[in-house]
């Protein structure tokens, strides 16, 4: 592998959101951006775990709005820039004139990996806005190789700077991940970067990563102590001290990034991020990570078991943001039961 | 019989096509006229086999012909940033205009909530808010009709081979209009609204999930007759809407899982997004019709404005 500079994007602060049920506070919110920017990490993403506007019965009302989180933490870091998620259908163009006027640097438009023409809009305003863009197709093991290049291609014609290859279930293993990002490099322009966001289900975010480096990948997402969605993201503090051992240029410092994992964000856990049955369940059966506490909690409520919600929802194809059909799930096995 | 009035329809995509197939076994309306802008049109073909005339030079193709065809109406199934100029031109020549899109320029009619209202106003132009909107807004409706709703938020899921390319190139004309549908004709304070495409095939049918947070303790017994009860009405010109799951009630939370599937006029019946669209403004136009005929309106010629 040929040594090369790769940018280390945070996640707890958003992806984070979702194992705290949205409830983090602004001081926690605060700490542990100081601290991540102090480790030097360049991006950090802030906002309610499903986006701009994700405020809302189905995915959970936050703690705090997220202007509040966004104008807390960009009135905290010195060096890092901080990014924000939209999921149209969701957030509209609203939210991300409210995002940069707040200062956000980074606007990430995120669509399940076969709907990019449905973020024209907003990618084509995050341009126009001057914001680094990038586009965000989730779900990404759901689309073989050259269909996911298609969709990257629409994106990065509406203008996006960087595509990422969004691995939101867990599900893929190295080498599906080498087929994606290998093609998504071959095939956009050469100044547009690739980027990959995975989840631990399968234990494969480090390894994921650096397959994804192998092939070209520029922009990396972790979250610190793996704070995020499912057995949550690849463990950023971890991933940094392998690339420190294996060459990769990140400029995170190892030992403060592992400080904030275990002093910062280890603390404000709920639960242990972990590979649990149903963690496991989503890795293997390839859904959505973020609907893992909402089976829980509709198991708890139903009597049923949550890793058999989970598998139903993977084999009714769901896709990111369809948490509503997790009670609708429940409802019809408790019903089956009888 | 009543008399059948002539009608155009301006888009010859999914929704235009369908409400033509709709508007055909209609006793109201006679579909005349259907306007495109694409000669390879798979809908305007099919609009000639059925013996209406077709035009693929847009609006301006059709307003020549208003007067000698009698149209007396028209529906505007193109997208939101056409229809304000479409609007114009219609209006102008003195025609009611049924709106499908979400340019939300003239006031919103879900046909089982408020149609009775629009009778007797003369409006120009009304507006169907969206296919969302149409799938939800009933139930918000049947919550608040029992009690006060504080927020109402519903989750449309449709196929991704039903979501057309002018919803594709504005998505959030349809959380916004479904959003103010859902406080100005659902009357819930505050709405939300969210839409997910989803492309698994076979495809899925279209679910709608709506869920009400109520200012106090939900009456559980009168939300859920209301529910059924409003159910009925709209299976009256939508026979595939059903309710799945709930009422649910959790606090103060009141859930309610829908499946909508479509009569498979054009578009298979997964795609009951665009057939509820359809069926609302057909039933719309059709309530219309009458006063239409007696000549509430007012027009019976396109005025000299009237460009060609």
């Amino acid at each position: 592998m040929r040594t090369r500079k790769i940018i280390l994007h945070d996640m707890c602060l958003r992806d984070g959101m979702h194992p705290k049920r949205h409830q983090i506070t602004l001081e926690q919110m605060q700490s542990i951006a100081r601290g991540l920017d102090e480790a030097g990490v360049p991006l950090i993403e802030v906002t309610h775990g499903d986006g701009l506007g994700g405020a809302s019965v189905n995915y959970g009302f936050p703690l705090h709005t997220d202007e509040e989180y966004l104008r807390a933490v960009i009135g905290t870091v010195k060096r890092a820039k901080i990014s924000a998620l939209l999921l149209p259908g969701i957030g509209t163009v609203e939210h991300l004139r409210l995002a940069k006027d707040l200062g956000v640097a980074t606007i990430r438009v995120a669509t399940h990996c076969t709907e990019a023409d449905v973020s024209e809009q907003h990618i084509s305003l995050a341009r126009k806005l001057e914001l680094d863009t990038v586009g965000f197709l989730m779900m990404a093991h759901m689309l073989e190789p050259a269909k996911l290049v298609e969709q990257a291609l629409l994106m990065e014609n509406y203008g996006a700077h960087c595509i990422y290859c969004t691995d939101s279930a867990g599900y893929m293993l190295p080498d599906d991940v080498k087929a994606r990002v290998s093609m998504l490099r071959e095939r956009l322009q050469p100044g547009t970067e690739i980027g990959f966001h995975g989840h631990h289900n399968l234990a494969m975010g480090i390894a994921n990563s650096l397959a994804a480096v192998e092939c070209g990948a520029a922009r990396i997402d972790g979250s610190a102590a793996g704070l995020g969605a499912g057995a949550g993201n690849t463990p950023l503090e971890v991933f940094n001290a392998v690339c420190h051992r294996m060459g990769i240029d990140t400029g995170v410092d190892v030992m403060r990034l592992a400080d904030v994992a275990e002093e910062l964000v280890t603390p404000i856990m709920d639960e242990p991020i972990r590979i649990d049955r149903d963690s496991l369940v989503l890795g293997y059966a390839g859904v959505y990570s973020s609907f893992l506490l909402f089976a829980k909690r509709a198991a708890a409520k139903y009597g049923v078991g949550s890793a058999d919600i989970l598998i139903e929802l993977g084999r009714m194809k769901t896709v990111g943001g369809q948490e509503d059909m997790i009670e609708d799930v429940a409802i019809n096995m408790a019903r089956n039961k009888q | 019989m009543a008399q059948r009035i002539n009608a155009a329809l301006i888009g010859s995509g999914n929704i235009g096509t369908d409400l033509m197939m709709k508007s055909l076994r209609s006793a109201e309306i006679n579909p005349v006229w259907m306007v495109g802008i694409d000669p390879a049109s798979d809908g305007l073909a099919r609009a000639r086999a059925h013996g209406l005339k077709t035009t693929t030079a847009g609006v301006d193709g059709l307003l020549p012909h208003l007067a000698a065809d009698e149209i007396r109406i028209a529906f505007d199934a193109t997208s939101a940033s056409v229809h304000h100029e479409n609007a114009r031109k219609i209006r102008e020549a003195g025609v009611v205009m049924i709106d499908l899109t979400p340019a939300a320029i003239g006031p919103f009619c879900v046909p089982p909530v408020n149609l009775a209202e629009h009778a007797g106003r003369r409006e120009m132009n009304v507006n169907m808010v969206t296919c969302g909107g149409q799938a939800t807004i009933p139930m918000v409706a049947a919550v608040s009709r029992v009690q006060a709703v504080d927020y109402a938020e519903i989750v449309a899921t449709v196929a991704s081979r039903s979501a057309g390319p002018g919803t594709r190139k504005n998505i959030d004309e349809f959380t916004r209009t479904t959003a103010h549908g859902i406080e100005g004709v659902g009357g819930a304070k505050r709405g939300k609204a969210i839409i997910i495409l989803n492309p698994a095939e076979p495809p899925l049918i279209m679910r709608d999930t709506v869920h009400c947070l109520t200012a106090t303790t939900p009456n559980q017994q009168s939300i859920t007759d209301s529910v059924k009860k409003m159910i009925v009405e709209v299976q009256r010109y939508v026979p595939g809407y059903t309710l799945k799951n709930g009422p649910v009630f959790d606090g103060n939370r009141v859930s309610i899982y829908l499946e909508v599937e479509g009569l498979g006029d054009y578009l298979p019946k997964y795609a009951g997004n665009l057939d509820i669209m359809t069926a609302a403004a057909l039933r719309t136009a059709e309530m219309l019709a009458p006063e239409i005929t007696a000549g509430a309106y007012g027009q019976t010629a396109p005025q000299s404005g009237a460009r060609s």
